[in-house]
């Protein structure tokens, strides 16, 4: 491959960045965007983590200590919504925006303004859902899935903006998703044909056509819920005529593709990261696309697996057991690729490989969880207790929370040209590592043992692992402060980082000088 | 030094674990006291050693490849990255083994949604935050219904006093069902959406409003099992336990017979010539009971969320508009609910009392049994 970078290096002083602080305001450059994203995320990472903290604290021994019964639950509720929303998919579209444009040698994103508009939605909505926990009443509190009609008729009312800000929120994540789509549609350069792709653009192109199939239903659902608490309409209400388990439907059709567009970027960083430490090509690349692609579709017919306590009908439950079963298959074919990359490789341990090998691992772990669950007989002890909060932590933490992590280390040099302080990314990641496990494992047997999700207080037969839970909890979140200084380090005073820091990375983004100039592939590279 | 390290932390791992095993917790599914809850066990296991045996073979190649092929050690990559068998062997292997565990899977299920052939059914009625266990069928003026919540003391979650030994898996009234008979439960609920579990019967179903599931179990063994709620209904979802004690037949016929003798009296009870001294013992463990929840034992309220008692345009206003909140639930705020389908006259007539009197209210007001009959005739 070759790169005409050099042919617009000398006038990068023309096309260079706005000073101060309209530059970020007004920008239209996709590693600007990018990189307002991931702080954005970053932010919410910690607002989300220290709910989690007044949870595990509270939950540090049997009786209610610190914070009383509403409270906790509107702790759960925001600490999920902030999360999901707010950290993991934002970190998602900035690693987007940063890279798909450099790894498919395109200038840009194919839709710049719209691109800022999804950008500075975000604060607006996390602003409007953040200041809910000040008002007559409290923030929402019946959870992230807002079960209807505990979040419509017997909601506090700043139900209303939690509304407003999910429908922002969606309006963000549609219009991302429409970029992204544009973008790798239109703007591959020349012979970067579809099986040259790198895996990080495809499972971007099939998490994104998931967003715009499923965000709409999300902002429908929530429209439903405006009508009935303001409109005196019964979507959800049994008085009326309504049902709530409509509503579980229509939430669970957004909310399984929703785990799957949280976790599908992450399939893509680990596909990148590991063949380059393995120093070895990524094994079974075809099947890399088809197995996300069947993950993708089968996320369409499992929702009900959510519901299996509802009562839905008994070739429901066979059907939905089943089919959530079969998405083993193609996940397991992602596991058996990335281990088969590894083996017979060159095999170094740098931080961003750690947290790779780690994601594989612990994400395999959420996956096992999840064959169990998918078990509808056994289902019905496993549901609403912590084994599940244990599987989907496994998932979501180890799993899409590591890779974005992975990604930081991976790409940072690229972002800002200066390199990260190995030992201090070590440190980093074992420090999260042990905290992760040492929090969500033991959660595994005390949902086993009996004890139900979201409860502020537990009989005392559970006391000893809550507590054990509780200090993982702590090492994680402390250890995040790590991550905070490792990456403000880094940009401050790292070493200057070569173009390509990583002896077995492959890709455009590593034709172009560290840090990625403003402006890059403004004419198109040649791929061979 | 790796090898130190290594071993310390096997020390310190096994150390651990013979902590965990001392300690005697309990790390596992329960087999619970039916059939069906023995197979659902059964399952359980089958997928957990399905898991543990994948995860040892593709963890054990990672782990090989970690030690073996690592740059230091002077490994060269091979550029092997492609192999059609070998995909499609591993597509092909999982996918029979999720079909098989789906198929044993399946008939445990069937088995679990035969509702058929039940020897006696019980309503399961899900409110914020107790539930009502109703025996259906017979003389519909005897029926057996009563309500059961949380017996644990406020102090003992408060931290003021210690905790007992089934802290807050104790009820006032547990739900009473005989050994060695199929019981049907049609499960519901008045406000929003509960679950009803109960580990050692692998039963769980959501008690939905406006919708009857349906569910059953067949108790081998008499005994006392807990369980809790287990879908987010609202602040005290964490205090809303479940007991089911399960007595032999003839024991549990005895139970029954002397339920009914107590609704007879009841109806009686709301008749009887009730003093204000009586109405107010009774309001007091009533109301911490039934109101205090949301209104606080001192009737302060939460601000924003449960309206006070305490000098309230309720309380201290016409006596009709006391009674009418308190039977049919309030208008505005759902949270308020219909209690007129909850209490008894007796108790609805002593908390009423009880509340334009405590708290410095001093209304002087006597509400009896009788005049919520009046008032419900008159409805």
């Amino acid at each position: 491959m070759t790169t005409t970078t050099d042919h617009h290096d000398h006038d990068h002083e023309h096309h260079g960045p706005a000073k101060g602080l309209t530059r970020w305001i007004y920008t239209t450059n996709h590693k600007d965007i990018g990189t307002l994203y991931l702080w954005f995320s970053f932010a919410m990472f910690f607002l989300g983590g220290l709910f989690a903290m007044v949870i595990r604290a509270e939950l540090f021994q049997p009786g209610l200590q610190l914070i009383q019964p509403e409270f906790f639950n509107q702790m759960t509720t925001m600490h999920g919504l902030i999360m999901v929303f707010g950290a993991v998919m934002p970190a998602f579209v900035g690693l987007a925006n940063w890279m798909i444009p450099m790894m498919i040698g395109a200038p840009d994103m194919a839709l710049p303004r719209m691109n800022n508009l999804s950008f500075w939605i975000l604060p607006f909505a996390f602003a409007m859902l953040t200041s809910t926990l000040f008002m007559t009443g409290g923030a929402p509190n019946f959870g992230w899935t807002f079960y209807a009609p505990l979040s419509t008729t017997y909601a506090p009312p700043s139900v209303t903006y939690f509304i407003f800000a999910i429908h922002l929120m969606g309006a963000s994540s549609i219009m991302g998703a429409i970029n992204v789509i544009a973008t790798i549609l239109n703007m591959r350069a020349p012979g970067m044909t579809w099986m040259k792709l790198p895996l990080f653009v495809w499972t971007w192109l099939i998490t994104a056509f998931l967003l715009i199939a499923v965000m709409p239903v999300l902002a429908g659902v929530v429209t439903m819920m405006l009508m009935d608490i303001h409109f005196g309409t019964s979507f959800f209400n049994a008085a009326g005529g309504g049902s709530p388990v409509l509503f579980q439907h229509l939430f669970w059709f957004f909310g399984h593709p929703e785990v799957y567009i949280m976790i599908l970027p992450a399939f893509g960083i680990v596909s990148a990261i590991i063949p380059t430490f393995a120093r070895k090509k990524l094994f079974g690349y075809s099947s890399m696309v088809y197995a996300t692609s069947s993950i993708a579709l089968l996320s369409f017919i499992v929702w009900a697996h959510h519901m299996f306590t509802v009562g839905i009908p008994f070739a429901g439950e066979l059907f939905f057991m089943a089919a959530t079963m079969l998405i083993a298959v193609p996940t397991g074919v992602k596991v058996f690729n990335w281990v088969t990359t590894m083996f017979r490789g060159s095999l170094t341990f740098e931080t961003p490989m750690l947290f790779s090998i780690a994601f594989v691992v612990l994400f395999s772990i959420g996956g096992f969880s999840g064959l169990m669950l998918a078990v509808a007989p056994a289902d019905f002890q496993y549901h609403d207790t912590y084994f599940v909060v244990a599987h989907f932590h496994y998932v979501l933490v180890p799993g899409a929370i590591f890779s974005i992590m992975a990604s930081v280390y991976y790409w940072l040099p690229k972002w800002s040209g200066r390199m990260y302080n190995e030992t201090l990314g070590k440190t980093h990641f074992w420090l999260s590592f042990v905290g992760v496990n040492v929090t969500f494992f033991p959660q595994h047997f005390v949902g086993l043992a009996g004890m139900p999700r979201r409860i502020p207080d537990y009989s005392v037969q559970f006391a000893d692992i809550n507590m054990i839970s509780s200090m993982g909890a702590f090492l994680f979140g402390a250890s995040q402060l790590l991550f905070l200084f490792v990456v403000i380090h880094t940009i401050v005073a790292g070493k200057k980082a070569p173009a390509k820091p990583w002896e077995g990375a492959e890709g455009l983004e590593w034709e172009v000088a560290s840090p990625a100039p403003y402006h890059t592939f403004t004419t198109p590279p040649k791929i061979d | 030094m790796p090898t130190k390290l290594f071993r310390r932390g096997m020390l310190l791992f096994a150390t651990l674990l013979a902590t965990l095993a001392q300690a005697d917790l309990k790390l596992n599914m329960t087999r619970g006291v039916t059939d069906i809850s023995n197979e659902v066990y059964g399952l359980h296991m089958l997928i957990f050693w399905v898991c543990v045996v994948i995860g040892i073979i593709v963890f054990g190649v990672m782990g090989y490849s970690i030690v073996m092929h690592r740059k230091s050690r002077g490994a060269v990559a091979d550029n092997f990255h492609e192999s059609v068998k070998v995909e499609l062997l591993w597509t092909i292997l999982p996918a029979i083994v999720v079909i098989a565990i789906g198929y044993r899977a399946f008939f445990t299920l069937e088995k679990m949604y035969d509702f058929d052939d039940s020897d006696m059914t019980v309503e399961i009625v899900g409110y914020q935050w107790k539930w009502r266990y109703s025996y259906l069928g017979g003389d519909a003026a005897e029926r057996v219904t009563y309500f059961s919540s949380l017996a644990t003391p406020r102090d003992q979650i408060n931290g003021l006093t210690t905790k007992g030994e089934n802290y807050l898996l104790e009820v006032d009234e547990p739900l009473v069902l005989p050994i060695g008979m199929k019981i049907r439960f049609v499960i519901s609920s008045a406000d929003v959406i509960h679950s009803w579990w109960v580990p050692q019967l692998a039963v769980k179903k959501d008690a939905i409003p406006g919708i009857v599931n349906e569910s059953w179990t067949h108790i081998n063994e008499p005994g006392t099992y807990r369980g809790q709620c287990t879908e987010l209904c609202g602040k005290d979802h964490g205090f809303m336990p479940i007991v089911v004690e399960a007595l032999p037949q003839a024991e549990f016929d005895t139970w029954l017979a002397a339920k009914k003798v107590e609704t007879r009296k009841l109806a009686e009870l709301t008749q009887k010539d009730w003093t204000y001294d009586e109405l107010m013992e009774l309001g007091e463990s009533a109301y911490v009971k039934n109101c205090a929840a949301c209104h606080q034992v001192d009737g302060s309220g939460i601000a924003g969320v449960f309206p006070a008692l305490k000098n309230s345009v309720i309380a201290l206003g016409p006596v009709e508009d006391h009674i009418d909140i308190v039977v049919n639930g309030s208008r505005n705020n759902a949270a308020m609910a219909a209690y007129g389908a909850q209490l008894s006259e007796v108790d609805m007539a002593a908390i009423i009392t009880y509340e334009r009197n405590a708290w410095g209210n001093d209304t002087g007001d006597v509400v009896t049994p009788v005049d919520i009959l009046n008032y419900n005739a008159g409805q």
